[in-house]
């Protein structure tokens, strides 16, 4: 169990460093953010609609499309020079493997996320401050839930054809409830509703993560065991 | 071939007995009070929503002794119920609407029951474009295992928000904690479409089955097949 998360720890940081040093693919997705959500005010007549009306709904609608270039990026960097090949002679459990991967991708998507949140309540004067504790922990369990899923799906769409195109029609029936309930809470935190209201989106949403955590863990090795 | 002559006459029986379920429905059954005519295609459309269920449901499953005993045949199972629940879905998602119309007076509502069935189908295509996506037969039924115990994992899912929702859905009415409530004839002419659906689908599945086995055994022995 030890040796388990002190693998994955590695696998991780690994996984960080290269971003760090390389920083492409993460300026992309946060370039990709903004650019979301200027397109988001476009797309609303603001005489017409309320913004606080439809700040969850662009907010879930960028996060689930900046969680997808995140998660296609995890195991293609991996196909270059057959690294997955050297991953899996490696002498690790293949839970590692995911765990590590999970991990990574966990910060990857948690840095897009804070950029992405000082802005939406920028762009679209949505108050954010008051319930930033909650809200934080809303967007935590909801991102935990599709990271969770769609680390797994891109360890297998990674070695198909299209994978960038299947991994988001694989995905996204699977981040559709989490998708809700996270709506659902966020409209109910910003128009300023009591915590307690919450309280069943967010007990869904752990259960949700729960449950994909520990048949993701279960299922992985299947997916790279030659 | 005599795996697809046995789906044939289970289909062709199942077919018989679905005529029978129609002229069942339509002549021997009360008028809903309510509802009128329109009611008449819940014997359609809750027996073809069951149906798409348990393809999901099987899907998982099979996908589950796939991975345990590694046995190709319940990775064709699992192609052959995806398949056959793709069409049942198809099935449920146009009698929904067609009911919807004249009771509700619109097509389609963003009702999280309606939403997640929906995604129940794009879940079965996502299944079957991930099997057109894998080429080598060994790693597609892997991967096509892994999304379909996925799927098995989502459906508790789907089936809860029925009741953490305010929803305009019709809730549960035979397969719930209390007894039924429905009038027996209507109930006997439900159970009769479910047992007749349930057959539809053994035959279609038995049929796809057939049909993979004939698609392997061309593929291995070349273009003279």
């Amino acid at each position: 169990m030890d040796s388990l998360l002190r693998h994955a720890w590695r696998l991780a940081r690994k996984d960080l460093l290269v971003e760090f040093r390389s920083r492409t693919a993460i300026l992309s997705a946060v370039v990709f953010t903004v650019l979301v959500l200027v397109v988001f005010n476009f797309g609303r007549d603001p005489t017409a609609v309320a913004a606080v009306d439809l700040a969850p709904s662009i907010l879930w609608v960028t996060f689930t499309f900046a969680a997808m270039l995140a998660l296609n990026r995890a195991f293609q960097l991996e196909l270059e020079n057959q690294a997955l090949d050297g991953l899996l002679l490696a002498p690790v459990h293949r839970a590692s493997i995911y765990l590590g991967k999970l991990l990574a991708n966990l910060a990857f998507v948690a840095a897009v996320e804070c950029v992405g949140l000082p802005l939406f309540a920028l762009f679209f004067n949505v108050r954010v401050l008051p319930v930033l504790v909650p809200l934080a922990g809303v967007i935590a369990l909801a991102t935990v839930g599709f990271v969770a899923v769609g680390t797994l799906f891109s360890a297998m769409t990674a070695r198909t054809r299209f994978a960038e195109l299947l991994l988001p029609v694989l995905l996204l029936p699977f981040m559709i409830p989490p998708l809700i309930w996270a709506v659902l809470a966020t409209g109910a935190l910003l128009a300023g509703r009591p915590l307690s209201e919450i309280g069943g989106w967010l007990k869904l949403l752990a259960a949700f993560d729960l449950a994909f955590i520990v048949v993701a863990f279960l299922l992985f090795p299947a997916t790279v065991n030659e | 071939m005599t795996l697809l002559k046995t789906g044939r006459w289970i289909t062709a029986v199942a077919l018989a007995l679905l005529a029978a379920v129609y002229v069942r429905a339509l002549a021997f059954t009360p008028i809903e009070r309510a509802q009128g005519a329109a009611q008449k295609i819940f014997y359609i459309h809750v027996p073809s929503a069951w149906c798409a269920m348990l393809a999901m449901g099987l899907v998982g499953i099979a996908g589950i002794l796939y991975l345990l005993l590694k046995d190709p045949r319940f990775d064709r199972f699992g192609e052959a119920s995806a398949e056959v629940g793709t069409a049942f879905s198809c099935v449920m998602l146009t009698t929904g609407p067609l009911w919807g119309k004249p009771i509700w007076g619109t097509w389609w509502t963003w009702d999280a029951r309606l939403t997640l069935t929906l995604f129940l189908f794009l879940l079965f295509l996502g299944y079957l474009l991930l099997r057109g996506a894998v080429t080598d037969r060994g790693l597609r039924a892997r991967y096509s295992a892994v999304l379909g115990i996925c799927g098995l994992v989502l459906l508790p899912f789907i089936h809860l928000s029925v009741y953490f929702f305010r929803t305009l859905h019709p809730q549960p009415i035979v397969l719930k904690p209390s007894a039924p409530s429905l009038p027996g004839s209507m109930l006997v002419t439900l159970l009769f479409s479910f047992g007749v659906f349930t057959l539809l689908y053994v035959g279609f599945v038995t049929q796809r089955y057939a049909l993979a086995v004939l698609r392997e055994s061309a593929e291995s022995g070349g273009a003279h097949a």
